[in-house]
């Protein structure tokens, strides 16, 4: 997995790129813990997400349950099998996925 | 039937996923059930990681077996640590909002949810738990 950040004013961008899965997932979770002070506003470019498991989607619960406190979080560019996750699990009506 | 035995230790997903996805490769799975195969397979063993064994990481095999007509794997995760059945945890509620959702209790949710079905047993000391899933687009 790839993480790349970008802080655009109050806007930060993660674009992650490969497998959100129980070993990468916490490598994720301590690069948002790093960025959480410096952003209000937080999009997640899925654009190369191919696999989340269930340590993946605790890490965005918790990111939500952060940033609906201080700003908003949105999810872009989510392919369709990464959708039917999201679904099945009732991630899709917690989280503003576009 | 191919068998991989290796420590239960979350450190060793990758090898086992691999072992997974080359049995399923063979048989030219279509990616999003491979997908689905590997992220039940990825919550079954570290449940055992986590769990199965108080002192130290004991042993895991994972058991892939293929069958035809329809093309079908059954996957089938054994370990011997304590008796341990995850299908009996109820159901966590998919319908809260996130500030009311738990963290945790998706992992067996997902499983049960993409498996076509998913068995366990306890058998002269061994925890079996079988994950089977037609390889068919539908």
């Amino acid at each position: 997995m790839d993480i790349k950040k970008v802080l655009d004013n109050d806007t930060l961008t993660v674009k992650i790129d490969g497998r959100i899965d129980t070993t990468t997932a916490p490598v994720l979770g301590d690069s948002l813990s790093e960025s959480y002070d410096s952003c209000k506003n937080l999009i997640f470019d899925f654009a190369g997400v191919d696999y989340i498991s269930s340590a993946g989607l605790r890490i965005l619960l918790s990111a939500q349950k952060i940033m609906s406190k201080k700003g908003e979080m949105k999810l872009i560019n989510v392919s369709s099998d990464i959708m039917d996750i999201f679904e099945v699990t009732g991630f899709q009506d917690i989280l503003t996925i576009e | 039937m191919k068998e991989y035995e290796t420590k239960a230790l979350v450190d060793n997903l990758p090898e086992v996923l691999a072992f997974v996805d080359s049995q399923l490769e063979e048989v030219d799975c279509p990616m999003k059930i491979q997908m689905q195969i590997d992220i039940a397979v990825e919550e079954i063993f570290v449940n055992i990681a986590h769990y199965a064994y108080e002192n130290g990481p004991g042993p895991a095999t994972v058991r892939v077996e293929i069958t035809h007509e329809p093309l079908c794997a059954d996957i089938t995760l054994i370990d011997n640590g304590l008796p341990f059945d995850p299908l009996a945890k109820s159901d966590p509620d998919v319908t809260l909002a996130a500030n009311e959702r738990q963290i945790g209790g998706l992992g067996i949710f997902m499983v049960k949810k993409s498996m076509d079905d998913v068995k366990y047993e306890y058998v002269n000391g061994h925890n079996m738990l079988t994950l089977k899933k037609e390889l068919v687009k539908k």
